[in-house]
């Protein structure tokens, strides 16, 4: 479990005046182990949205809306307010949420399944309706909680469990790339695509984070940031094979980039 | 106030609007949308929350999403609607964060028509979603009836935290009589101790229905039926009419039991003491009242728009002392005050002959 | 005692207006009233009716079999109800569109030229409102001024220049009835 050594809080430690903090726990993470694999992107990108909250002092405001997927118990791991969603409804009941609380930092934390195959229309409302919420988009390739079945991610020729002999697009179509699909929304303030498969690649999922979040500070509107993620258990792949292979497979179907980005938003001279 | 005409499903949408609800979230449907139109006619005027949903689904999930906000939140639909919103009642469920819903029942299965119809009596009292709960559910014979529960549905809803459902039916949400609406209450300040809406100053909430651990949901389950059964013990309600010195006994709810009335009225002018007994809760259903009732009875008539759903509960209470029959209107066909009177008459002769008990009959009238 | 009146005819002529204000006016004079339309497809282009049901005590049924009037502005509207008013009921009718003559003789039928008196006052779309201002003239469900009152108070606002036309045909129609002495009751 990489999450629980990520774990060691510093908070209540004292610091000697010729010492200094390199690593703290951050405060929007809550105290308590995570069940995710070794290697699995979700925790460190757990941790990423934690530390843009605290940068951000958004933490007492901010509510994340948990997907089903391994995802699900994000609203343990968050030291703020949270709700489970059903599979795929997340942007739905975060829609419920932000237009009762219009004040307050509201973001879904969603996987590929969830979020392009079962919950499709509610991400493609939500941006077209402009929903000032934040959208976290973990694209693992897989259903990854039920046993890594394809999903509408799988690139072409991916074995899962559920296409044995590797995804065949006559049969069954060819990844989507709901990410670009939404940039063409109006509603969409901010739409970009980052990866997990270095600490360099990490930098900036961490800095588009953060510019998402600032989108919903600023009202502009839906803001998404595609995520691609390792899932070593399902890839069946050490994890260091499977940041290997978001390189290699997934980001040559998925280049990382920028579809989208508000003028507002470039003129934002924020540091990470 | 003064009594004034008003169209049930307009009649329905003000009456939530002056309980003070905070926001509306629905998906066209007939025969349910002019509840959705005077919503979004009036719900911005008042500064509150108004969306059409992409989908039913949706609808119920940005109503799971509100109410775990601490809003008073809402939506309505009819029956192919309902059946889309079965997930998300269940999670709303699950959760125990209360909502209301409106179900203008239309005739089914599948995309059936836009008459009236009772049909969702088991999904709305059984089966509203997987797992184990019951919505509170009533069932109101009259637009004063619809205006005043909707009014008290919002406590309900909070009072337990659960999901109030009305169920009404294409005639009562078409219909128009006179109303006297309630005050205007204004929406509610304070965000109830259970919601959430931003950790400032307490420790953080998650509002979840998932709980991985056996024995831990089976506690959940237990509490959920616990709460349940208060439900059941303290929501029955129920009209008796004409019922003291009835040997015969109409047993209908909703618009049924209205026409029913005049039924009642037209087979004691032929010389049949008949009587009526309307819940008006359907979940929990008042078996206690109708079993009392039943002991004074030579004969039970059920009188619903579907094929015999309420039928059962009926059975139940009644436990075989009385014989049961039942009258079955479907796919949007209303029952007749003439057809009902013609069966309560029919009933209290066959008895009279003696050759009734048991008796039990599907009838299907061709018009 | 309760009163069933159906109001029926081709979509847009009105039935489910004149039934409104029908209403309107029971309420307003102190009665309990339920009304009722057809609604769906067969409103579109097709034949359209309502049913009100006044009465002293809170109404049961909103929904009748044999209704004890009816206002049949078209023959469609004539075949369907005819067999279907109540014994010793009233079926008015327009007798400037319906040229056949009535069958049943327990019923009494009344021949109508509300096409005709409509055009007069000013336009074929007061048919519905002739015809009720004859009905409230042949039966005491409510006086003819508190229809007049519930029109004025609930005519659309968007059709405000058609006030005047319309109360000129509530009393056309009132007046025709006076004039043929057609048994009141
Ligand atoms: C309505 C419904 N259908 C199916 C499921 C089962 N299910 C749970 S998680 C999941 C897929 C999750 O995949 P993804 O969203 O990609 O998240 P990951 O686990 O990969 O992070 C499925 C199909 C469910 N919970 N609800
Ligand atoms: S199955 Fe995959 S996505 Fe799920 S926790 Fe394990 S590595 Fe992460
Ligand atoms: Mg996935």
């Amino acid at each position: 479990m990489t999450s629980l050594s990520l774990r060691a809080s510093l908070r209540e430690v004292s610091v000697p005046p010729q010492m200094e903090i390199v690593y703290a726990h951050p405060a929007a993470l809550a105290d308590v182990p995570m069940h995710y694999c070794p290697g699995c992107s979700h925790g460190a990108i757990h941790r990423m949205i934690a530390e843009v909250v605290d940068e951000l002092a958004i933490r007492e405001r901010t509510l994340c809306v948990a997907p089903v997927g391994c995802a699900v118990f994000a609203y343990k791991y968050f030291n703020f307010d949270s709700c489970e969603a059903a599979h795929g409804r997340a942007p739905a009941m975060a829609t419920g949420l932000k237009r009762i609380l219009p004040d307050r930092i509201i973001f879904t934390y969603q996987g590929d399944g969830d979020l392009a195959s079962i919950g499709a229309n509610e991400i493609l409302h939500a941006a077209l309706r402009g929903e000032p919420i934040g959208v976290i988009f973990v694209n693992n390739a897989v259903y990854g909680m039920t046993g890594g079945q394809m999903a509408p991610t799988t690139p072409v020729g991916m074995k899962t469990t559920s296409s044995p002999l590797g995804r065949d697009p006559l049969t069954q179509g060819r990844p989507i790339h709901l990410t670009e699909m939404l940039a063409t929304i109006s509603g969409v303030a901010y739409a970009v695509r980052r990866s997990m498969h270095s600490v360099a690649e990490m930098r900036k999922t961490k800095k588009a984070i953060r510019l998402a979040f600032q989108a919903q500070l600023q009202g502009l509107g839906l803001s998404l940031v595609e995520i691609l993620a390792a899932c070593p258990t399902n890839w069946r792949l050490t994890p260091v094979e499977a940041l290997d292979f978001i390189r290699d497979r997934m980001a040559s179907e998925y280049p990382v980039g920028d579809f989208k980005v508000d003028e507002r938003l470039r003129n934002w001279s924020g540091e990470c | 106030m003064a009594r004034a005409l008003w169209k049930g499903n307009e009649a329905l949408a003000e009456a939530a609007i002056r309980a003070g609800v905070d926001a509306f979230f629905g998906y066209p449907i007939t025969p349910q949308t002019e509840l959705l139109e005077y919503m979004a006619r009036r719900m911005p005027e008042l500064g509150r929350v108004f969306l059409q949903a992409e989908s039913e689904i949706a609808a119920i999930n940005m109503v799971y999403g509100a109410a775990c906000a601490g809003a008073r939140a809402m939506t309505s639909s009819s029956s192919p609607g309902i059946s889309l919103m079965q997930e998300g009642l269940s999670y709303i469920a699950g959760s125990e964060v209360p909502c209301v819903v409106v179900d203008i029942m239309r005739g089914g299965p599948g995309l059936g028509n836009i008459q009236p119809s009772q049909a969702d009596y088991f999904q709305l009292t059984r089966s509203a979603g997987h797992g184990d709960f019951h919505p509170l559910v009533l069932a109101p014979a009259t637009l004063q009836e619809a205006v005043d529960l909707m009014y008290a549905s919002f406590d309900l809803a909070f009072r337990y935290r659960t999901i109030v459902i009305i169920a009404g039916d294409g005639a009562l949400g078409q219909m128009m009589e006179p109303v006297e609406m309630p005050p205007m209450r204004p929406p509610a300040q304070d965000r109830p101790d259970w919601a959430v809406f931003g950790a400032k100053g307490r420790p953080p909430r998650a509002i979840t229905s998932l709980y991985l651990d056996a024995e831990e949901l089976e506690q959940v389950n237990q509490r959920l039926q616990a709460k349940l059964k208060v439900i059941a013990a303290g929501e029955q309600r129920w009209e008796c009419y004409l019922t003291e010195d009835a040997d015969y006994l109409v047993v209908a709810f909703g618009t049924v039991a209205r026409i029913a009335k005049s039924a009642v009225r037209a087979a004691r002018a032929m010389g049949v003491r008949a009587g009526l007994f309307r819940p008006i809760s359907l979940w929990p259903y008042p078996s206690g009242m109708l079993g009392t009732l039943i002991a004074q009875m030579r004969g039970v008539l059920v009188v619903e728009m579907n094929a015999g759903q309420m039928l059962e509960d009926v059975r139940m209470a009644v436990c075989g002392r009385v014989p049961v029959r039942f009258l079955g209107r479907m796919g949007g066909v209303i029952p007749l005050p003439d057809e009902i009177a013609a069966e309560i008459v029919h009933m209290a002769r066959t008895r009279q002959r003696g050759n009734g008990h048991g008796a039990q009959r599907l009838l299907q009238f061709k018009e | 005692m309760e009163t069933s009146i159906i109001i029926s005819g081709f979509g847009g002529q009105g039935a489910l207006f004149a039934g409104q204000v029908l209403a309107h006016a029971a309420m307003e004079s102190g009665k309990e009233v339920t009304w009722i339309p057809s609604y769906g497809p067969e409103m579109r282009g097709g034949t359209a009716h309502c049913t009100v049901v006044i009465g002293d005590e809170p109404i049961g049924s909103p929904l009748v079999r044999n209704p004890h009037c009816v206002i049949a502005m078209n023959l469609p509207s004539v075949d369907k109800y005819e067999p279907l008013v109540a014994a010793g009921g009233r079926l008015l009718y327009d007798s400037s569109l319906v040229k056949r003559p009535l069958h049943r003789t327990d019923i009494l039928g009344v021949a109508i030229p509300a096409h005709d008196i409509a055009l007069r006052c000013g336009s074929q779309q007061l048919v519905n409102i002739t015809m009720l201002g004859a009905l409230v003239t042949l039966c005491p469900l409510v006086e003819l001024a508190a229809v007049e009152q519930a029109l004025r108070i609930h005519l659309p606002e968007r059709h405000a220049e058609l006030l005047r036309p319309n109360i000129l045909a509530l009393h056309a129609g009132a007046a025709y009835i006076r004039e043929q002495r057609i048994a009141t009751s």
